[in-house]
């Protein structure tokens, strides 16, 4: 199973690092072909401006949105938060209009109030999540249906999800949090070989080859 | 369970989440929005392009402090901005500016010949050049969080841009293969702290981002500056000294993303114009070279 990264810019590596620790496979997206063969995509840090502009010129649209509908997990962190909003806060168009949420570019501030904090997020287990929030955006809005992840002590959301859609403001990738991308793995798995762990399949021998 | 700001995780971070993109050198709002939709992921405020700034001569300084926050009003991409070389207090009024990054450059003329800036007394992140490992240590020592190749700014020329990106990666695999115990004296010949050298000898690379900066003039040259190991390229005087800025830096965009398909890079170099006229670095007198400034 391989999960991809949209490798347009941004940090790719360090999602690709993180799949590696759990095991699984990561695969950078740049091109529409790049895609064949992956059962989930993330959606990394980085410029969302940038990236609008090349995902439009390498045509990526519409595949990333096929695959989407498909039911492969897609993870967006930071700026890929801001891709996969249906609604961006100053009227920009959205370029993944996947998750019903209204994301505010930003929302911090400048650089200068980057900052990190440890935030419960119950459905990862009792260890909270240190999260690093760079340049981040926040959800402003959230729509029916979609699942509150973790919030700010202030109670701004900041982890969301909506089905197969997932979306956080800030950087498990680079604080060493593998969670996250284990939850996308298991989605991923499922996607790819449906109910393969779900006890419908025959059961095989101990020892004999898959 | 309280929040940190500006720590090292964040500061460093930030430059991760530019790799493999272009910072543009831009000295109005107007080129600023160019360089955004061409895709830069950030932009440099500064008052002239390197070019510029060595065609006049004279002492080169921090920008307008006016200047820099209508480019930073223009655009929702980072700015950064410049300042000289130990001069901590242009360093204050840009943090006060609130810009994203400040680049102490050797593009400007030096403020201290024996110091640099003491950049762990700030709270915005700091970008260095350096030609090789020793320099890039030192600076990430006094608390650089993103390195930069220096390069020949304003010349267009890519020569002395590779030659130090290679003496850089060359320096970090040699410092991999030796054993722990030779890593002291490399140390001491580097004139960096041993514990950073130890670090780049364990992980195989520099502990922060590195761009590749100073003489990148066309798209074929930000892609060889990746396949050398750059993470991502600053153009400065290579965009608007070129005929066509706009497409020039689209064109150099796409071929820092797409550096190992010479197909796209074929294909985004055509029809392009003139690129920046430039000058052959080999001419310019050992006193008027940037690089050489810094230490």
């Amino acid at each position: 199973m391989k999960i991809g990264v949209l490798a347009l810019h941004g940090a790719v590596i360090e999602h690709i690092r993180t799949l590696r620790a759990i095991g699984v496979e990561g695969v950078p997206v740049r091109l529409p072909e790049d895609l064949e063969g992956i059962s989930g995509l993330i959606l990394p840090g980085g410029e969302s401006t940038t990236m609008r502009k090349l995902v439009a010129r390498w045509d990526l649209r519409e595949p990333i949105m096929a695959l989407a509908r498909s039911g492969a997990p897609i993870l967006g962190t930071c700026a890929g938060m801001i891709i996969v909003a249906r609604e961006i806060s100053g009227g920009e168009e959205p370029v993944f209009p996947l998750l019903d949420v209204t994301v505010e570019r930003n929302a911090f501030g400048r650089q200068l109030d980057s900052f990190e904090i440890d935030l419960p997020v119950p459905i990862l287990g009792d260890r909270p999540v240190h999260a690093i929030f760079i340049r981040a955006p926040i959800i402003e809005r959230v729509g029916p249906g979609v699942e509150v992840l973790a919030r700010l002590p202030d109670q701004r959301v900041v982890a969301v999800r909506q089905r197969n859609v997932l979306a956080i403001s800030f950087h498990p990738e680079l604080a060493g949090e593998t969670r996250f991308h284990r939850l996308v793995a298991t989605m991923a798995a499922e996607y790819a070989e449906p109910a393969e762990g779900a006890g419908a399949t025959e059961r095989r021998p101990l020892g004999e080859a898959m | 369970m309280t929040a940190e700001t500006s720590t090292w995780a964040t500061k460093k971070g930030l430059a991760q989440m530019l790799k493999g993109g272009v910072i543009m050198d831009v000295v109005t709002p107007e080129h600023a929005r160019i360089a955004e939709d061409a895709g830069a992921c950030a932009v440099m405020a500064l008052e002239r392009v390197p070019s510029d700034i060595r065609a006049a001569g004279g002492v080169a300084r921090m920008s307008d402090p006016a200047m820099i926050e209508g480019i930073m009003a223009a655009v929702s991409i980072p700015v950064m901005a410049k300042a000289r070389i130990g001069h901590f207090v242009e360093a204050q009024v840009l943090e006060a500016l609130g810009v994203d990054y400040i680049d102490e450059s050797e593009v400007l003329t030096p403020a201290d010949e024996v110091n640099h800036i003491d950049k762990h007394q700030f709270k915005v992140p700091f970008v260095c050049g350096c030609r090789d490992l020793g320099e890039a240590l030192r600076r990430i020592s006094e608390g650089a969080a993103m390195i930069r190749t220096k390069g020949e700014a304003g010349t267009g020329d890519i020569v002395e841009a590779v030659r130090h990106i290679r003496t850089l990666m060359s320096d970090i695999r040699r410092l991999g293969s030796m054993r722990e115990d030779e890593l002291f004296v490399a140390a001491k010949e580097l004139g960096a702290p041993y514990d950073l050298v130890k670090q780049v000898h364990d992980e195989g690379k520099l502990p922060v981002v590195n761009f590749v900066a100073g003489g990148i003039a066309i798209p074929a040259d930000a892609a060889l500056a990746m396949q050398l190991g750059a993470e991502g390229v600053f153009v400065g005087s290579g965009v608007f000294k070129s005929e066509n800025p706009a497409r020039t830096a689209e064109a150099i965009v796409q071929a820092t993303l797409h550096f190992d398909n010479p197909k796209i890079i074929a294909e985004v170099s055509k029809g392009l114009g003139s690129p920046m006229r430039g000058i052959a670095a080999v001419t310019i007198p050992e006193a008027e070279r940037l690089a050489v400034r810094g230490w």
